[in-house]
């Protein structure tokens, strides 16, 4: 193919900045701008596994859980979703997300889009309400 | 076997190449930005709503997708059919293909309620559903012409070049089949629900197709400032004029399947005459503009491209109304739950829906046919699809 | 004798399993048998035995009576944006005027929850599927918002969330983006409880709605189906839903 003056250009450029990309690593040990996740139990009690076991495997129990009780109807307590923000939501906001939150917090620190809360309510259900 | 063509890329590039391109970007950035916006603010910001749920984006994506399975009809006429007249275009008619439903595709992607589950859409299969096989059929179809592209060019594969046609030539009969099924199946609404469809989408695909493919190699062949020859072209025009009279023929017969049966005349009364944008459509664009008109242009005794060229807009444009009328006016008309009851409600039951086109799903539309633009120049430039010479002569070098 | 004890079940303890049975055998026309729905525990999976449906007598629907709807609405946290071309609709009552009679009815409408759902069969990725007890629902998990299912629905029984949800019931998640219908209040069905639409008619006293499961011949939405004649809408595509109606 014949190289005109544009794509000359570009592909000079091209070579001599591509090794600045190697540099990229070093963006990690800024992570002191982050904030660091704010982890408030406002309840009292165990959560239903040990605290590593659920930094691991929150996301395939959730999942895991999911399908149990979309497709299968069961609906015990102990990985449900519901249960995990009637513990967890702040007794200051209500709710699990926002900058405190303690889901979105150690969300926004890892980076991992937290997509649960788009239909899922973030809020326990209020006391006042029939709880069946 | 007649030695197969030599294949070259695009010609005539340089300064004017590039701003074709630059061209090209307006609709791909403006279909962007209009996904975006779409994305972030969700359909609220559309013309779409709960009796409309397929809008403008559907219309481009689904006349791209039908025409993608049309226009390789010349590469099958070439390799399946033996009609070696066909043999040097036959790549640039797969080109098109692939590129039709491309652009198709990611219409339909990118108009999904949730994009971002795009890749969910892709993996997870329903096993139960007749209709998640689309996306196998799609796949089959990108990669079995894909294949026969691939075996055209490469001279080494050139003797497996049948059996990969069959192949593409199967897969294509069963997309445009299940995507006309589509409708079809439909028996929930009245202008649905007719097995008609099939037949008639493969009639349809194969008018858009070989019109969008005809005037890319017009096009091709202005670029390059070379004639296309009077056999080719003489060709090409029946071909299309068969297409578009086929069309003419399912269209009216389903039509006149509707208005015959007592259960659907209603529905039939709605498009053929009280349907407002509907029936101005149907009659004004799908039938005269899009049937009438170009085979008035092409039954003529002397083939010429200026004729030709123009006929094949016109099927264009009366392609892109009548998926507005099978699209829109599908919708338009109510489901109806209670034959021989008037239904009102508040979820506008019994009612004809109405609906505006909104510019970012307009947008969406036109970048789709952007990209499939783009991809036919981007493609064309970097590999070697073109032609040597055009016209089929007797001996090796046809 | 320890010739008997060596040789496991003597004639003494044949005779008694024996007794016993017969006498359990005889007894047990007579004990009503626990509903079967009633005794699912929250850890067992639903299952086939059991089909769940609705009987609506809109012999007593008025047009002006919208509880049904209101209830639904309420439970499951559906707002009303004053935009109702967009709004989702999971109940509405249909009024219908029959043109060769003069007739009128008022039904309420909702997803029909069919034996055979096009929804089910068009839905690429399977999130619109049916549970084994009958109920039809969206996971929208993998819901992808094509909104296929709406197209093929023909009781327009489906909406798509255009706009963010916020303050959901925690029991009923909805989201913008995915399709979303009649539940068959799922989340209270799995609770022993009735659906909302259901209970709030009954509180009014119109008890025009029964619900319950179609398959257990005690209930009694079984026993008057058996008993009164009764119609599913569209009967003619044999989707075989789970709604039925009276007075139509």
């Amino acid at each position: 193919m014949k190289r005109n003056g544009i794509g000359a250009l570009a592909g000079h450029i091209a070579r001599a900045i591509w090794p600045l990309a190697l540099l990229l690593p070093i963006l990690a040990f800024a992570s002191g701008r982050v904030p660091k996740p704010v982890i408030d139990i406002d309840k009292p009690g165990k959560c239903v596994e040990d605290t590593a076991t659920m930094r691991r495997e929150h996301p395939d129990m959730l999942r895991h859980q999911r399908d149990l009780t979309v497709h299968e109807g069961i609906r015990t307590r102990q990985h449900s979703l519901k249960e995990c923000v009637s513990c967890h939501a702040s007794t200051k906001t209500g709710s699990v997300l926002g900058e405190k939150g303690f889901c979105q917090s150690c969300h926004d620190y890892a980076s991992v889009k937290i997509d649960c809360f788009s239909c899922h309510a973030s809020k326990p259900k209020p006391v006042a309400g029939a709880k069946p | 076997m007649a030695e197969s063509p030599i294949y070259r890329e695009l010609g005539g590039t340089g300064r004017r190449y590039w701003k074709l391109l630059a061209l090209l970007a307006v609709p791909l950035a403006l279909g962007a930005v209009a996904y975006f916006y779409i994305e972030h603010y969700g359909h609220i910001v559309t013309g779409m709503d709960n009796q409309i749920v397929w809008g403008m984006p559907h219309v481009f994506a689904v006349f791209l997708v039908v025409a993608a399975t049309g226009a390789l009809n010349i590469a099958i006429a070439a390799s399946v059919f033996g009609k070696t007249a066909y043999r040097p275009v036959a790549p640039l008619s797969a080109l098109v293909s692939l590129a039709l439903l491309a652009g198709g595709l990611a219409v339909l992607m990118l108009d999904l309620a949730r994009s971002d589950r795009m890749i969910v859409a892709i993996t997870r299969l329903n096993s139960q559903s007749l209709f998640a096989l689309r996306v196998i059929l799609y796949d089959g179809f990108m990669a079995s012409v894909g294949i026969y592209l691939w075996f055209l060019l490469e001279r080494r594969m050139n003797r497996y070049i049948k059996p990969a046609a069959i192949l593409a030539f199967l897969w294509q009969l069963l997309l445009i089949t299940g995507t006309g099924l589509e409708f079809g199946f439909n028996v929930g609404r009245e202008v649905y629900d007719s097995v008609l469809y099939a037949p008639m989408f493969i009639a349809f695909s194969s008018a858009y197709g070989t019109a969008v493919f005809v005037l890319i190699l017009f096009a091709v062949c202005g670029w390059e400032e070379r004639p296309v020859s009077g056999e080719l072209l003489r060709r090409l025009r029946n071909l299309l004029g068969i297409f578009v009279g086929a069309s003419l023929f399912f269209a009216v017969l389903f039509l006149y399947s509707k208005y015959e049966l007592a259960r659907s005349r209603e529905v039939a009364r709605f498009l053929l005459f009280d349907g407002g944008v509907y029936t101005a459509l149907l009659w004004l664009g799908q039938l005269a503009i899009g049937g009438i008109a170009p085979l008035a242009l092409l039954l003529r005794a002397q083939a010429s491209r200026a004729a030709v060229t123009a006929a094949c807009v016109l099927v264009i444009l009366g392609g892109l109304a009548q998926m507005y009328v099978t699209l829109i006016g599908g919708q338009a008309y109510p489901q109806i739950l209670f034959p021989g009851m008037i239904e009102s409600s508040s979820f506008f039951d019994g009612e004809i829906h109405p609906y505006t086109p909104s510019v970012p799903e307009v947008l969406l539309g036109l970048g789709g046919a952007g990209l499939t633009a783009a991809i036919v120049a981007v493609a064309l430039r970097a590999l070697a699809l073109l032609p040597e010479r055009l016209d089929p002569t007797a001996g090796p070098q046809a | 004798m320890n010739a008997d004890a060596n040789r496991g079940l003597g004639r003494r303890g044949f005779l008694a399993i024996s007794a016993a049975t017969l006498g359990g055998v005889m007894l047990a026309p007579g004990i009503r048998l626990i509903e079967i729905a009633a005794a699912r525990a929250p850890e067992q999976a639903v299952s086939r035995r059991v089909r769940w449906g609705l009987l609506i007598d809109t012999n007593i629907c008025t047009p002006g009576c919208d509880d049904c709807v209101k209830a639904c609405a309420t439970e499951n946290g559906i707002k009303d944006t004053g935009r109702p071309r967009t709004d989702p609709q999971w109940i509405r009552k249909l009024e219908l005027n029959d043109r060769r009679s003069g007739r009128t009815h008022s039904v309420p409408v909702m997803c029909q929850h069919c034996e055979h759902p096009p929804c089910v069969d068009v839905c690429p990725t399977g999130a619109s599927f049916k549970r084994a007890d009958g109920i039809v629902l969206v996971d929208k998990h993998i819901c992808i918002g094509c909104r296929y299912c709406m197209m093929a629905c023909p009781y327009k029984a489906r909406s798509i969330v255009f706009e963010d949800v916020t303050d959901q019931n925690p029991d009923v998640p909805r989201g913008k983006g995915t399709a979303e219908g009649c539940t068959l209040c799922v989340h209270r069905v799995d609770r022993d409880r009735q659906p909302a639409c259901v209970e709030a008619c009954a509180k009014a006293g119109h008890n025009a709605m029964i619900f319950g499961d179609l398959n257990d011949p005690l209930s009694e939405i079984a026993q008057r189906v058996a008993k009164y004649a009764s119609t599913q809408i569209r009967a003619d595509l044999r989707l075989n839903p789970g709604v039925r109606y009276q007075g139509l």
